[in-house]
């Protein structure tokens, strides 16, 4: 499972700047497109740098404390580089009378992280997700926004080995 | 279908006899076609790989055949669902269908003459079919009426044409004919209340936003479908976009808003996706933009992808997120209808609202009004999830009893266990214990209950669930979603969840639960925003109604239902261990040892109490049990 995960996020990240503009250019130059704007550069990016953030506050004229006040407010931004693929764990209430508790700290165990980390070689991001809205097929996982349906402990390691060691060219 | 109206434009009565045209062309198709469907949950079940093979099988074989994705039916645990489409045959409903499936129904029913019964949940067409019966008699549908779902799974949502042809934007149509006054005096008439969980009546919401000073309104769309345990808004929005729009048109109409914006959670991609297709599909067909249709109404649309924040549901943070800051809610009054989206007047409407409103334009409302009881009026979905043999969408009249949805509708409890209590209204609702099962489903009941009708999320609870650890449960969501502006939400969850937190340990004091009774009675007052207001309900209907099974946690150290870890003890029964060593092989810290086919014991002091051995030992042997506080029953009958 080895993977060069660093070079492929520093070509992803040549040129920050005209890629910020270009996704500044989508949106009405207010701030009601805050929001919107740190959704594109997460997604362009994989996450929010200290560099996009500063370029932002340049372009948008917020200052970089508001737009991190924001930003820490939404579950859905990070802040460090992001790993190969996503697994989102659900803890909504079908899947927890289900056993979405247990199957998380399975998921734990088995990749050696705690949820909100990624995993040493940066294959796995775990997060929990408090509802993905499959609930007639809990409990669920998904990774890289596919859900995996009725999931168990003992399909974790067949699901993982789907995605280790391949790129994510669904998603990005 | 009646004539259209002589103000409506070109490009939209064409699109009309266009639709017309697609959509007798698919009813009465020479050639087969597939139906899949393929939302999200579908996805999930493996539509997929169902598509996938079907579409390469059609290719391979060279067969002249017909695939449409579309969305959710509803009985989401037969799926993958499909519907199929032959010829001369009533179209039949097959669930469970996986890739090996889907080939055999296409060459046994599609080629051949064998309807391949044993998948078939009903015929959807009129006709005569050995085995099959109709779709609408499968237990899990016979109750239902789908009004608000009625296209979902059955038309394709990428397609306008096929929501045009189902009667698509009469509704809207017949609204800009009676003008603004009397298409809210016709929703006010149809007893329409907001879907999103109070149920406050729509249309004084919309009086009030009419009624303010201010020629600029805004009209959102609230589909941050944050409840864990809720997929209704979903899955229309999936399964039926247009629906959705259609009812902001009305609303903005009403309104006289000129912008609208959509809400969704970012967490429902597919949802997104189709929002926007259905938007520029709007576009084209004159249903957006400058004077539409001719009437003196402009409206544009934009969607505002939420970005994981649960209290962001409540309207006042929404409008802050929207408005690119912190979701925090501001206190009430003003209200938004008053001032609301930068100051101005608002009306914030759930998704299922909107999507109620294209009907009771189109039908009038004394249809409308017919469905549902004396206060409640109209039909609602819900999300049947939790331990229930059929779980799903489904779409009931208001007033139904939670029995009937349970046991008629649901199939009752799975594995021959007890019913324990229903869970309605999420975070914000409450336990409702099995002997309440006559309670009809309307606003007034579940509230008396201690419960809300919520947003229509319905999680069915049986033996094996612990109400210690549901209320632990909702009280930690609403714990890490609380935005912390108020105290008593602050502080106060986090108070109640340590103490709950204490109990399922085994630490429990008597003092504890008037202490949490104290602790939310003061939250629920003290809140600033609904999040708070409600964020206690869950633990005091269970205290009101479970009060016992707190003791037992308290006074014994037992967890009946076997859930809190810390109060259960997993043993081996030498007489029944044959020494297999399975469950040594599964413990996952080597707590079990033993010789080879000698009886094998757990080391208490290494055992993390996960369960693994209790679910692998063969049922022929049934060697390992479990015990919390007293002994088991197992255990008593073996001292006898």
């Amino acid at each position: 499972m080895t993977r060069p995960a660093k070079e492929s996020l520093s070509t992803r990240l040549s040129s920050p700047k005209s890629k910020i503009t270009d996704i500044l250019a989508r949106y009405p130059a207010n701030r009601g497109s805050l929001i919107a704007v740190l959704q594109d550069i997460q997604e362009k990016f994989g996450y929010l740098s200290e560099e996009a953030v500063e370029e932002l506050e340049r372009l948008m004229g917020i200052s970089v404390n508001e737009i991190y006040g924001v930003a820490t407010f939404y579950t859905q931004f990070r802040f460090s580089p992001p790993g190969r693929h996503t697994i989102k764990s659900c803890q909504g209430t079908a899947c927890h009378v289900r056993g979405g508790h247990q199957l998380l700290q399975e998921l734990q165990q088995q990749l050696g992280i705690k949820a909100g980390q990624t995993t040493e070689d940066g294959e796995f991001d775990l997060e929990r997700v408090a509802c993905l809205g499959c609930c007639a097929l809990a409990p669920v996982v998904s990774v890289n926004g596919k859900v995996h349906a009725k999931i168990t402990a003992k399909k974790i390691p067949s699901i993982l080995s789907q995605y280790a060691g391949k790129e994510d060219d669904e998603n990005k | 279908m009646t004539s259209l109206q002589p103000h409506v434009g070109r490009g939209l009565r064409q699109a009309f006899t266009e639709a017309q045209a697609q959509w007798r062309k698919l009813q009465e198709s020479e050639i087969p076609i597939f139906f899949v469907g393929a939302a999200t949950c579908g996805r999930a079940a493996g539509a997929g790989e169902v598509l996938q093979r079907l579409r390469s099988h059609i290719e391979a074989k060279k067969l002249n055949a017909l695939v449409v994705e579309v969305g959710c039916l509803g009985p989401c645990s037969f799926e993958p669902l499909v519907i199929v489409h032959k010829s001369g045959v009533p179209r039949i409903c097959y669930g469970n269908v996986g890739p090996d499936e889907i080939i055999h129904i296409l060459e046994n029913h599609v080629l051949g003459d064998d309807p391949c019964s044993q998948w078939a949940l009903g015929k959807m067409t009129p006709g005569q079919l050995d085995g099959i019966n109709d779709f609408d008699a499968h237990p899990m549908m016979r109750r239902q009426v789908r009004n608000i779902l009625r296209n979902c799974g059955l038309i394709d949502p990428e397609n306008p044409y096929h929501y045009l042809a189902c009667d698509g934007y009469r509704g809207f149509l017949k609204a800009l004919e009676m003008g603004p006054d009397k298409t809210l005096e016709e929703v006010k008439a149809a007893g329409l209340r907001g879907r999103g969980g109070a149920g406050f009546p729509t249309w004084r919401k919309w009086q009030s936003c009419r009624d303010a000073p201010g020629q600029t309104k805004y009209l959102i769309c609230n589909a941050d479908e944050g409840d864990p345990g809720a997929f209704m808004n979903r899955s229309l929005i999936e399964g039926d976009p247009h629906a959705v729009l259609e009812g902001m048109l009305i609303a903005a109409f009403t309104l006289g808003a000129s912008q609208g914006y959509i809400y969704c959670r970012a967490e429902y991609p597919l949802a997104i996706h189709r929002l926007q297709i259905a938007i520029s599909q709007m576009r084209e067909l004159g249903l957006l933009g400058e004077n539409i249709q001719g009437a003196d109404f402009s409206f544009e649309l934009t969607i505002k992808k939420g970005a994981g924040a649960f209290v962001c549901g409540e309207e006042t943070a929404l409008i802050a997120s929207i408005e690119g800051r912190r979701g925090m809610p501001q206190p009430r009054p003003p209200f938004p209808a008053e001032s609301g989206l930068w100051g101005k007047p608002t009306v914030i409407q759930n998704v299922e609202t909107l999507g109620n409103l294209p009907m009771i334009l189109r039908n009038g409302a004394d249809w409308y009004a017919q469905y549902g009881s004396e206060s409640s009026k109209g039909t609602k979905t819900f999300a049947l999830a939790g331990k229930i043999e059929r779980t799903g969408l489904i779409e009931v009249p208001l007033g139904i009893t939670l029995k009937d949805i349970i046991y008629d509708i649901g199939g009752g409890i799975p594995a021959g266990k007890a019913l324990k209590a229903v869970q309605t209204g999420g975070p914000s609702g409450g336990c409702i214990p099995a002997e309440k099962m006559d309670l009809p489903v309307d606003y007034e009941s579940l509230t008396e209950a201690g419960s809300i009708m919520g947003s229509g999320g319905m999680i069915v609870l049986d033996e094996d669930t612990c109400v210690v650890d549901i209320a632990k449960f909702f009280l930690s969501f609403t714990q890490e979603e609380s935005c912390g502006k108020c105290a008593p939400c602050r502080v106060g969850t986090r108070a109640m969840l340590s103490i709950l937190e204490r109990i399922a340990a085994g630490e429990g004091e008597t003092a504890d639960l008037d202490n949490l009774e104290k602790i939310a009675q003061t939250v629920k007052d003290g809140s600033l925003c609904g999040l708070g207001q409600t964020a206690p309900n869950p633990v005091l209907t269970t205290l009101s109604y479970f009060r016992e099974e707190y003791k037992e946690h308290i006074d014994k150290g037992r967890c009946p239902a076997f859930v809190c870890s810390r109060m259960v003890s997993y043993h081996i029964d030498t007489d029944r261990c044959t020494g297999c060593g399975a469950c040594a092989r599964v413990c996952p810290v080597e707590a079990i040892s033993g010789e080879k086919k000698k009886p094998h014991t757990i080391d208490q002091e290494i055992c993390i109490r996960c369960g693994a051995c209790l679910s692998t030992c063969p049922s022929i042997y049934a060697a390992v049990y479990r015990r919390s506080g007293e002994l088991t029953r197992y255990e008593q009958r073996k001292e006898k």
